[in-house]
């Protein structure tokens, strides 16, 4: 368990098959065949649903569209997903019941025109530099930053007023805000008549949540509380930014909807300038759920249980699309322990390392008869395949667009030719659907656009001239002609109720603290985050050379590494319920008396996804990263 | 309540450019309204800093010669950019700059100083320049501060205008003005973040890429085989434009369209640098 420093990796040119347990190099006809014959060879066995398919946040919106539809017109069924279930699938599911689109409302202009900006569990001045750009622009124009996070990051210090909450309290302090809000008449009477259901059960719901409850129980004095609400209700145009520090907790999707719930009883959501806005992890996490690659929508958000939506694209395709929702990935790696899931097809993801309590999700992708893994390293999880397929990087080396956290979706283009040896992610698709019966191709990516906007009525307007002239569009984008306004929802404060359209529900949600509980033997709690250099798990980031850069450290308080009697960059171990690894100390004066934080940049030298907890988010299967229970042992001395 | 201005709509004024009648928003600048006025220290993402006076243009009816780049047009102005008055102040002004600094990376400087007949060697050899030893402390970028002409660009991107990083500023006064770090540290040892987004506003070529910079110390620089594609970032959702210059099919510079309503040119440390996974095979 020692630290290890890692190799950059190096680009994979050769396609991969295991004989005898070992991945040998192969030809490509050889890696094709044997790849569309295992899939037969377990979905004749086990049925579609055997089959599962793990594709790429990252990718294109074209990829993630050839996926999607490899999926179901191929293999007949909905099991498809990609790592937006780690991070912000809660945001888009509780988006998505409240207000029936799964975005983010603003742009990043309506940012910088807020008289008000609440990051909420998001330390975008490290995870999300630019965009930070633009909130720094309003706080210079005279807005209010107001930083809500366990954490005094370099974000809480830009802040006017840093709310540091206890971590797993945000239903409470979210639900104070709210009844200070209601019982001081700043409630938003005519949006709620107007635009809501439900808010007498809501109302009632925070009663408990007074003041000194909330600080109690958040760890928020009852004045700050006091001050976000008054700041909140008041304020003309009113931002809220959350990012994973909201949705990654067994109950993230309820966290979303407690945020969501302050907009609809202040009447900051629709407006210009007034929004609720997730910022997105990855660079395509929004994109690659729009086009469908996530197990209940097909491409444009449509479900996939809407018997209308799913003939539209039957025609289309040729398929017959299950009429049921299929398995998130969460749900999918639990049908791998069980054995009803026997083959994955992984584009570009790295579940062996990413996912919450790794060592369990090896173990089950260790049980599958047959993996396929398509990516342009040799990741830890391309080392667990049948057949690895060397892919091309998406941003520079293929032709498309992703879609960004306002929505906007913009061109990629080829910059470089990839080394020799790797091809592109499309054509790769297309060739196992030809071995499996589906006479596919497509000359290029427009023409797979073209496809999708045909049956995705809010991409319809977004022809690739289209999008290189304006500099990508948001969406939604009905018409070649015209353009929507940069932000959601305006429905929900029409006059006319049919106009209108449903009303955006209130939502009662309960305080759950974290599953993993602190205890005698498990005293501190951890909690995850990124670093400006560094990127996930560090395959891609740590291609480069960053003075920055200082590896894993476990992060402590100057108070409780006092208290364990152990200094600056010793070697200390941490353990929690699920395992232990061994990390260097870093004192971190942001940090309060009983919380640790680490990243998982750097999961080949110290992998704390080992110490992690699995608890999901029943909605949306997020894993609880945000809070695990340590402890922290000195090492014994070494002569 | 409202505390930021988000403002109304602009009116359109009239006035007059070597001539011609011309029509611009108000509050532009003059040079945003006339094509091609030389200029080192303006920055199409920055507040004007009114340093090098490259772009000195005669207002009629004004004592003195005004800078174009942050003088606002005014209704019924008459404006005059080439004049024996402006051509006068620019040969100064490019033979000062010449003088004292290396400007053989500044694009288009060579042109205008034929343009004006601009003779920096008349100073004859013991002109005082800023000549030193290039800065190489990282292994991202390089300063070489004897092509700095101190046009502030970089400290205004890397402070309040965009980065708030604060990282460097201006020491000394006089002749000994220079751009520095706090007192005169390593950048690993400042408060730099290596966003690099000082390289992208630096007119001279000061500020570099440390793949620019060796490429050019061994001769293999070669900007008329480059090309430039624009594409999106891939390491948060935010999605930044990045524009990739390649060369060789080596990415060897990256910055971001100035147009550009996500970036405006600026971009973070993985952004500006966070190629090199690609190209490792």
């Amino acid at each position: 368990m020692g630290r290890r420093k890692r190799e950059p990796y190096v680009r994979l040119t050769q396609p991969l098959v295991r004989d005898s347990g070992v991945l040998r190099p192969a030809s490509w006809d050889e890696a094709l065949d044997r790849a569309a014959e295992g899939f037969r060879r377990n979905v004749e066995a086990g049925g579609p649903n055997a089959f599962g398919m793990f594709s790429c946040a990252r990718a294109t919106n074209e990829m993630n569209y050839v996926a999607q539809k490899f999926a179901r017109a191929v293999i007949g069924t909905n099991n498809v997903d990609s790592c937006n279930r780690t991070c912000h699938a809660p945001s888009v599911a509780g988006l998505a019941k409240v207000f029936g689109s799964g975005g983010g409302t603003s742009s990043y202009q309506e940012i910088e025109d807020a008289d008000l900006i609440v990051l909420w569990g998001s330390n975008a001045r490290e995870a999300h530099p630019i965009f930070f750009q633009h909130v720094l622009k309003a706080v210079h124009r005279g807005a209010r930053l107001y930083v809500v996070d366990p954490r005094q990051t370099s974000t809480a210090k830009w802040a006017h007023r840093w709310l540091r909450l206890t971590v797993g309290t945000d239903i409470p302090l979210a639900n104070a805000i709210a009844r200070e809000i209601i019982h001081s008449g700043l409630a938003n009477r005519s949006f709620i008549e107007r635009g809501t259901e439900g808010f007498e059960e809501y109302a009632a719901s925070v009663e408990e949540w007074t003041l000194p409850v909330a600080e109690q129980v958040t760890g928020v004095p009852a004045d700050l509380i006091r001050e976000l609400a008054h700041a909140y209700a008041r304020a003309d145009r009113a931002q809220m930014s959350w990012t994973l520090g909201i949705t990654e907790h067994h109950n993230g999707t309820d966290n979303v909807l407690s945020l969501i719930n302050l907009s609809l009883l202040t009447g900051q959501v629709g407006r210009y300038g007034a929004g609720l806005n997730p910022l997105r992890g990855q660079n395509n996490v929004q994109g690659g759920g729009d086009m469908g690659a996530i197990p209940d929508r097909l491409p444009g958000f449509q479900d996939v249980e809407d018997p209308e939506a799913r003939a539209a694209f039957d025609a289309a395709w040729g398929s017959q699309i299950p009429p049921y929702k299929g398995w998130n990935l969460t749900q999918m790696l639990e049908a791998m322990e069980r054995g009803d899931m026997t083959t994955v097809y992984v584009i570009g993801e790295n579940p062996a390392q990413s996912e919450a309590d790794c060592e369990h999700t090896i173990k089950r992708m260790s049980n599958l008869d047959h993996v396929v893994v398509q990516d342009i390293f040799l990741t830890k999880t391309a080392q667990l395949a049948h057949v690895v397929l060397p892919a091309t990087a998406a941003w520079c080396e293929t032709d498309g667009t992703f879609t960004n956290s306002e929505r906007r979706v913009q061109r990629v283009r080829k910059a470089v030719a990839p080394p020799d040896g790797a091809r592109d992610d499309i054509e790769l698709l297309c060739e196992l659907a030809r071995r499996l019966g589906h006479d596919w191709r497509y000359d290029s990516a427009e023409q797979v656009w073209d496809e999708m906007r045909a049956l995705s009525p809010m991409h319809r307007g977004m022809s690739y001239a289209r999008l290189a002239d304006l500099g990508g569009i948001q969406w939604p984008c009905p018409s070649e002609e015209s353009l929507e306004p940069t932000y959601l929802h305006a429905r929900l404060w029409e006059a006319d109720p049919v106009r209108r359209g449903r009303p955006a529900p209130f939502s009662v949600l309960r305080h759950s603290p974290p599953v993993d509980e602190l205890s005698a033997e498990f005293p501190l709690r951890l909690t995850t985050g990124r670093r400006l250099d560094s990127y996930n798990t560090g395959v891609q980031s740590g291609g480069f050379s960053s003075p920055l850069r200082r590896g894993e450290t476990l992060d402590l308080c100057p108070e409780d590494a006092l208290d364990l009697g152990v200094v600056e960059d010793e070697l200390v171990q941490v353990s929690s319920r699920r395992g232990a690894v061994v990390a260097p100390v870093r004192i971190d004066e942001g940090l309060r008396p009983g919380l640790a934080f680490m990243t998982f940049h750097f999961p080949d030298e110290v992998d704390v996804n080992q110490i992690t907890i699995e608890a999901t988010d029943p909605v949306a299967g997020t894993a609880e990263y945000k809070a695990a229970a340590i402890r922290v042992d000195k090492l014994p001395a070494v002569r | 309540m409202t505390i930021v201005d988000i403002g109304l709509p602009r009116r359109l004024i009239e006035f007059t450019v070597d001539g011609e009648q011309i029509t611009v928003p108000e509050g532009a600048t003059i040079l945003s309204a006339c094509k091609d006025i030389p200029t080192l220290c303006y920055g199409d993402t920055l507040e004007p800093a009114n340093a090098c006076r490259v772009c000195m243009v005669e207002v009629e009816g004004s004592r003195t010669l005004v800078p174009s780049c942050s003088r606002k047009v005014e209704p019924g102005m008459v404006v005059r950019t080439d004049t024996e008055r402006t051509r006068h102040s620019r040969r100064m002004v490019l033979e000062l700059l010449g003088s004292a600094t290396d400007l053989s990376t500044t694009p288009r400087v060579s042109e205008w100083m034929a343009e004006v007949g601009a003779d920096p060697s008349r100073f004859g050899p013991d002109a005082a320049t800023v000549s030193q030893p290039a800065l190489v402390d990282n292994p991202l970028y390089v300063r070489d501060y004897s092509k700095c002409i101190l046009c502030y660009k970089c400290v205004d991107a890397c402070g309040d205008q965009w980065q708030n990083s604060f990282a460097i500023a201006v020491a000394g006064r006089g002749f000994d003005a220079h751009i520095s770090t706090e007192f005169s540290a390593p950048l690993p040892d400042s408060a730099c973040v290596y966003c690099g987004n000082c390289i992208e506003v630096c007119p001279t070529g000061a500020l570099s890429f440390r793949r620019e910079f060796d490429k050019r110390a061994d001769g293999t620089w070669d900007e008329s085989a480059q090309t430039a594609t624009t594409t999106v970032c891939t390491f948060c959702g935010v999605g930044c434009n990045l524009t990739l210059h390649v060369q060789d099919n080596e990415i060897v510079k990256v910055t971001s369209p100035h147009d550009s309503t996500v970036t405006h040119g600026n971009l973070c440390i993985k952004g500006r640098f966070g190629w090199q996974h690609v190209q490792n095979t």
